[in-house]
């Protein structure tokens, strides 16, 4: 064992020459789109780019609010926030940072040219004004409390670089210049990003001076990489190498629930619901109209063994859209337990004891496993005589279907399984999307593809994001929450799992935003 | 020259026809938005940006307006990059070429010799070994192949590293070449090896190599001139075509082994349905196959006599 080990090492030496001892190498299974921090709001992009940039309001490994280049920020009146700036922050070339710089880039933000995926909604509707160099105060015409998260989310630039720059010039490094721990090396899209330690930071100095990112998608390859040592750590550890990963002494796992929930949407809104039959094939009413039958199918589902057998263990079973410690989710609710005797109860009281004809449509490259959870839904409703008829497909042909497939460009499908990762941290995002009834001018239920409607639902929503006293705020947050799931709005199953695996003598705080940021690995001496 | 220009044309109406056909397929498949986007865009901000791309209006029209761009060399932006597909894929084709080319190398400096002494002495052990191994470098999934290659070399002997690509022409980057250019060799090589021995089998019975041999030729030259260059013709034919491919398609192996080449950037945009440089790629691609084809058919004029460019018209 010490000779194969030391010839190992002997051999490692002589080949690879040692990497130097502050240098950490990260294997991402998504590489970044871009350098710009206003070009795609995706989480590789943000993950990556926090390192360079920071924004006004941080998050931490929980996603709640830390301050970052704002000290402190409050509500003035009902409808300003005010933001104290951090002084004596420089950017990476020594200007420093003012409140020019934050007006600066939320004008960039929602308009840099060509962004599959804009900045906009953070940005946009709000007034920004400089006070002084260390002072921006920000004002929305109605009450809006959600002004800290949404700041959260826009990067800070300089303005002197930033003023004209477009998206390649953020790639080249020209305009790549923040306050961030980490200074922009070197981008070769496809291959690698290399950052070198900010040593005029603010704020605590990293412990690595050099980092070198790599985009390894292929999951094996990625465990490969890191089982050879190549890569000091690896994100999103398939969960079919756990077991052996787990057992390896050369390496340390670290894992935390997601905020991304996978849950069943069903169509409340159409009594001839597109992918509901009756057992001769012949159509009927829709039975999903029935909270009876709504509630049958979420006790149809055995969770647990979801869980166990299908992710692996890698899941966390849910009850409601973001999983206990979060702002604003219920302490009441449960996931709901497996009980095909009372479900079947059910289904005779809503007037189909034999059940129905219906179909469950799911993406088969989104979701970590997510063509085999719908199999699963399939079978157990299936056994309590929904015939579950399982169809997959590419997510471009999913998302596109079920947002707007249908003839006059709404939902096509009946029974959908989907995910949501809430970018906020707080349950106003999964509200807001998923169960507020479908309205496009106001921007509410734009992923509401089981159109969902509760008046009282679509109340507590509304007020919660009026209030800007927090608690009061959570309560509404968490009392929509315990509405929409008991008149199963959606059927949530499982909260995923966030899983970096690393070389023994690393360590990694594991965040639930799925973001993997350097400034956390440390060193396990 | 008639024949070169005549050619150019061809392939003019191949891009045509194949842009046509990707852009509607691409169209069909699915819509890239919806993989776009983040989770918390609203109802208008999604309007927005199908907009912007152009995405809103018939496919006819978004065909034409792309045509009109192609014209003057523009073949479009990226939605995923935003930026020109033509120098996201230049940008990563340095990557590709280094690769295939090695890969190329590789095939045929031990492809040749091998096929040909099999072809040579059939009978004997080494011969059986090495038929045996080019039926296992066919049949052999690459995929399988390539982490294999990594579990051995990287993890378990740790010689290689595992992914991954090091600067061009350095000793990193030779060892970070060498198990992604076997990969890529391994079906190659057996090909080659294949095509080797089969001619050097029909051109060992040959008078002309009777003739060589009686003539007192050294039993070297016999087979390294004139044995070699008969068998070369059916061998370039078949590189020739292969090298199209190993440029345009070492899709699996760019991906096992984390290569940043212009297969990895088409498998990923196939994903994402990222049209514009699914199109552009391909339009390349096809304009190089013509080019290879048109050097194919030059070296054959120059490595035999026999064929002559102009009866191609027939």
């Amino acid at each position: 064992m010490t000779f194969d080990r030391s010839i190992a090492t002997a051999v490692l030496f002589f080949f690879i020459g040692a990497a130097a001892a502050q240098d950490l190498r990260i294997g991402l299974a998504s590489e970044p789109t871009a350098m710009d921090p206003h070009y795609h709001n995706l989480s590789p992009n943000n993950s990556l780019l926090s390192h360079l940039f920071e924004s006004l309001v941080g998050q931490d490994e929980r996603q709640r609010l830390t301050p970052d280049l704002a000290e402190s920020w409050k509500a003035i009146d009902a409808t300003t926030w005010e933001f104290k700036l951090r002084k004596n922050v420089r950017f990476h070339d020594g200007t420093p940072f003012t409140a020019d710089d934050v007006i600066f880039s939320f004008e960039r933000a929602p308009n840099v040219e060509g962004s599959p995926s804009s900045f906009g909604i953070y940005a946009r509707g709000k007034t920004f004004t400089k006070v002084d160099d260390h002072t921006v105060h920000i004002k929305t015409a109605a009450p809006y409390p959600l002004m800290p998260n949404d700041v959260s989310q826009v990067f800070i630039v300089s303005r002197k670089h930033g003023q004209g720059a477009k998206t390649p010039d953020y790639n080249s490094g020209k305009a790549a210049i923040g306050t961030g721990p980490y200074k922009f090396v070197e981008y070769t899209p496809g291959n690698r990003i290399v950052m070198q330690r900010n040593d005029q930071y603010w704020g605590d100095k990293p412990a690595w001076a050099r980092v070198v990112f790599r985009g390894i998608k292929s999951d094996p390859s990625r465990v490969a990489a890191l089982l050879a040592g190549d890569v000091d750590l690896i994100d999103e550890v398939p969960a079919t190498d756990m077991a052996r990963l787990k057992k390896d002494p050369k390496l340390t796992i670290a894992q935390t629930v997601s905020n991304r929930i996978i849950y069943l949407h069903l169509d409340h809104f159409r009594d001839d619901s597109p992918f509901v039959q009756g057992k001769d094939g012949k159509p009927i009413k829709s039975p999903l109209r029935d909270v009876r039958v709504r509630r049958a199918i979420s006790m149809a589902i055995d969770r647990d063994a979801i869980v166990s057998r299908v992710m692996e263990g890698q899941a966390i079973k849910a009850g409601q859209l973001l999983p206990e410690g979060f702002f604003g989710v219920s302490s009441k609710l449960k996931p709901v337990g497996f009980d095909p005797n009372g479900a079947k109860k059910l289904l005779a009281e809503a007037g189909v004891p034999n059940g129905f004809r219906m179909t469950i449509h799911s993406p088969n490259d989104r979701y970590p496993n997510d063509a085999k959870i719908a199999e699963a839904v399939g079978q157990m409703l299936s056994r309590i005589g929904i015939d579950t008829q399982v169809v997959t497909m590419t997510q471009g042909v999913f998302f596109r279907d079920a947002s707007t497939g249908s003839p006059d460009k709404g939902p096509k499908f009946s029974f959908i399984l989907v995910g949501w990762g809430s970018g906020t941290g707080e349950a106003s995002s999964p509200l807001k999307s998923l169960l507020a009834t479908f309205d496009r001018d106001k921007g509410m239920g734009a992923s509401n593809r089981g159109r969902y409607s509760n008046p009282q639902v679509d109340k507590l929503i509304n007020d919660a994001l009026a209030t800007n006293e927090d608690a009061k705020r959570a309560d509404l947050l968490a009392r929509a929450t315990e509405m929409a799931i008991e008149d199963v709005g959606i059927i949530p199953l499982h909260y995923q799992v966030n899983t970096w695996a690393l070389r023994r003598g690393f360590s990694y705080k594991p965040r639930t935003d799925e973001y993997t940021l350097a400034t956390e690995v440390g060193k396990a001496n | 020259m008639v024949f070169v220009i005549r050619r150019v044309f061809q392939s003019l109406v191949v891009v045509l026809v194949m842009s046509l056909v990707v852009f509607v397929g691409v169209h069909l498949v699915g819509d890239p938005v919806h993989i776009l986007i983040s989770d918390d865009m609203t109802q208008i901000e999604i309007e927005r940006f199908i907009q912007k791309l152009g995405l809103d209006r018939p496919v006819h029209e978004q065909y034409f307006h792309f045509l009109a761009n192609a014209a003057r060399g523009d073949l479009g932006n990226s939605f995923v990059f935003g930026e020109p597909a033509l120098k996201l894929i230049l940008q990563r084709m340095p990557a590709t070429l280094e690769l295939a080319f090695a890969a190329f190398l590789l095939a045929i400096v031990l492809g040749i010799p091998l096929g040909m002494y099999a072809g040579l002495r059939p009978e004997s052990p080494a011969s059986k070994a090495i038929m045996a191994g080019s039926i296992l470098g066919f049949s052999l999934p690459t995929f399988w192949v390539g982490l294999m290659l990594i579990m051995v070399f990287a993890v378990m002997l740790g010689w290689l590293p595992s992914t991954g690509r090091g600067d061009f022409m350095t000793w990193d980057g030779l060892r970070h070449l060498a198990l992604p250019a076997i990969n890529l060799a391994l079906f190659k090589m057996a090909l080659v090896t294949r095509l080797a021995r089969a001619g050097t089998r029909e051109a060992a019975l040959q008078d002309y190599v009777k003739f060589a041999r009686a003539k007192g030729l050294s039993p070297a030259r016999v087979v390294l001139v004139h044995v070699l260059k008969n068998i070369l013709v059916p061998v370039v034919t078949v590189l020739g075509l292969e090298l199209g491919g190993l440029i345009a398609f070492s899709v699996v192996t760019e991906t096992v082994f984390a290569w940043p080449g212009m297969g990895k950037l088409l498998i990923d945009s196939i994903q994402r349905l990222d049209r514009p440089v699914i199109v552009a790629y391909l339009v390349i691609t096809v304009l190089m196959f013509v080019v290879i084809n048109l050097v194919v058919d030059l070296l054959y004029s120059a490595l035999d006599p026999r064929v002559r460019l102009k009866e191609a018209k027939a």
